[in-house]
């Protein structure tokens, strides 16, 4: 038991989706030793398609309520549906207008808030816990690995991410390991602000396209609201070098380290085919440069914790 | 087709472009679809990452709107702490601390339930911006985007409000936010067809069958374009056939394409042989609706 040490957690994110995140994720995953993994992409996880995680423990995740009428009791007033604020209350009339009508609510709209419960004139509505999906600790290959399933159409994402985020923090502390690598989501809302806020470091994976340029900027700028150093690696640089280098001035502008950048290459889709990261799925030119960046965030995290601003 | 718009007769559709996966070309479909068709509205549901406008450059129509929500304003004149409110809220956007309430205005998702149950009537509410809502003009095209503010968590209330803008008339195009989630299902609510594209991957299928899952659940008709064809393997192809899912059009991988949409450009302008792709891919989707 290394008791006390700190734990680093990193961050892989990107602004706009399919950069590469998982991608370098995976091989980040192959590369470290001593380290727990989290996919914190909670409604859209992969990296357990390339890592092939036994798991070893599973929970029930639970992030908020939901309502629901009960018909027996309820007398069709209407006055939930003019409360809610989420259009999640319906009613289902008779085309006619008739005595039968009936209210319902739609459990993908319902936001939990409880207003109509406690609110209900004849206490109708049943207010209790949601189950909104499972979360997992696994063993995989590279290291323990802590992953989720967000249920079909479900919210609280975010509390899933802070779940998931713990989990893998207190497995890294019983183990002794002293970092955890989160695979986080794109975007810059709510699971992507869960999957940040006191991480020790944040890796920006974008690609050389005016999308990219312009997300990779919305996420360094949540990545400087909350606080937290960012590190930025163009991935396919190759496809348009221009903006690769503009990417990169932007980035040192802000005072982002520079990770490096990895070529567009056919070998990291191959991989993906063969469930292995780039690094492990024979030599090739890219994953000598998920390598490098690899080397590169290391030195930054041993250099001081943060990235040296420019 | 001017023609067929005689005596309204025809359909006005919602179309939401959707993908569980990010980056599997969205966007590009959602833009490329537009221009093929023309007199459409495109609404940019991706409301954190926002990118429809560096494809269709047009010109602004009207100031840009703020878009808020409601959050507790307390009166501390009147508040006695009592913490009725903090009881109720399900979000902890409120907390007592030393008889005074303290509002975390990032937390509240704006339902009214603190100022409904305050004993004292202390709590009145105000808007809290959490966005702007922006209109263009590209030629006979109109562009509506959300863009969330940076920082704030919650995209649903103001991908409703850029669906509020969905026309009466004329068929609507959404590009939605990746993943499955709330912002995803509130894109797709009330859509009448969903474009599912994807790319011919292990990734591309597993993120797939969720986007699937979230259709299915809302009671939608979908159809799936591969992206990238030819890059991956065949399972995509496979799933589509045994779920009984209609593959409405494939987009070679062909690297011309990444570096057209890298520079910003539409792939139907820069590669006009890519045009007969989303004219049929328009018309397989109008079709699709009837069946």
């Amino acid at each position: 038991m290394k008791k006390g040490k700190a734990i680093t957690e990193w961050v892989v994110i990107s602004g706009k989706g399919g950069t590469g995140k998982t991608s370098v994720v995976a091989s980040f995953a192959a590369l470290a030793r001593r380290a727990v993994l989290a996919d914190c992409d909670v409604d859209a996880a992969d990296l357990h398609l390339v890592l092939d995680p036994k798991v070893i423990r599973r929970e029930k995740f639970s992030g908020g309520k939901r309502a629901r009428i009960d018909p027996a009791r309820c007398t069709a007033c209407g006055r939930c549906q003019e409360l809610c604020r989420f259009e999640a209350v319906h009613l289902d009339a008779p085309a006619d207008g008739g005595a039968e009508r009936r209210f319902r609510i739609d459990p993908i709209a319902c936001e939990g808030c409880g207003v109509c419960a406690w609110f209900c004139p004849e206490r109708a509505i049943h207010f209790g816990p949601a189950v909104n999906g499972e979360w997992f600790v696994s063993e995989t290959r590279h290291g323990p690995m802590v992953h989720a399933r967000l249920g079909i159409a479900e919210e609280n994402s975010g509390k899933l991410v802070s779940t998931v985020r713990a989990a893998a923090v207190e497995l890294a502390r019983q183990r002794g390991l002293d970092l955890v690598i989160i695979d986080g989501s794109p975007g810059v809302g709510c699971p992507v602000i869960a999957s940040i806020t006191g991480a020790s470091l944040v890796l920006i994976v974008t690609e050389p396209t005016l999308s990219g340029r312009c997300d990779m900027q919305r996420v360094a700028d949540l990545a400087r609201h909350f606080g937290i150093p960012a590190m930025v690696c163009v991935n396919k640089w190759d496809l348009n070098p221009r903006v690769a280098d503009e990417i990169e001035s932007l980035a040192r502008q802000r005072g982002l380290g520079l990770a490096g950048r990895v070529r567009y290459d056919g070998a990291v889709t191959e991989a993906q085919i063969h469930r292995q990261s780039v690094v492990e799925h024979g030599a090739s030119a890219c994953a000598d440069e998920v390598r490098d960046v690899w080397a590169r965030v290391r030195a930054a995290i041993e250099a001081a914790g943060v990235p040296e601003p420019s | 087709m001017a023609a067929g718009r005689d005596k309204g007769k025809e359909e006005t559709m919602i179309i939401a472009i959707a993908s569980g996966k990010g980056g599997t070309g969205k966007t590009t479909v959602a833009a490329n679809l537009a221009r093929v068709r023309g007199a459409v509205t495109l609404l940019d549901c991706d409301v954190e990452e926002p990118n429809v406008h560096l494809f269709l450059k047009g010109t602004p129509d009207g100031e840009p709107q703020e878009v808020s929500i409601l959050v507790p304003e307390v009166d501390e004149a009147r508040c006695d702490g009592c913490g009725e409110c903090v009881r109720f809220c399900e979000y902890k956007a409120l907390a007592v601390l030393d008889k005074r309430v303290l509002v975390f205005k990032d937390m509240c998702h704006g339902c009214g339930g603190c100022a409904r149950v305050c004993p004292q009537n202390a709590i009145s509410e105000k808007p809290n911006r959490i966005g702007i809502l922006t209109s263009a003009r590209v030629g006979d095209i109109t562009l509506v985007q959300g863009r969330l503010d940076v920082g704030v968590a919650m995209a649903p209330p103001l991908i409703r409000a850029v669906k509020a803008l969905i026309p009466a008339q004329g068929d609507a195009i959404l590009d939605a936010p990746p993943g499955t989630s709330c912002p995803m299902v509130a894109t797709l609510r009330e859509a009448d067809f969903v474009v599912l594209v994807t790319e011919p991957t292990p990734f591309g299928l597993h993120d797939l069958r969720l986007a699937v899952a979230v259709v299915r659940e809302l009671d939608i008709p979908c159809g799936v374009v591969i992206n990238r064809a030819g890059s991956g393997d065949d399972s995509v192809t496979a799933y589509c056939r045994d779920e009984k899912i209609p593959l409405l059009a494939e987009i070679p991988d062909d690297r011309r394409v990444a570096e057209a949409y890298s520079r910003g450009e539409l792939m139907v302008d820069a590669l006009p042989e890519y045009r007969a792709v989303f004219e049929a891919l328009y018309s397989e989707v109008k079709g699709e609706e009837k069946v």
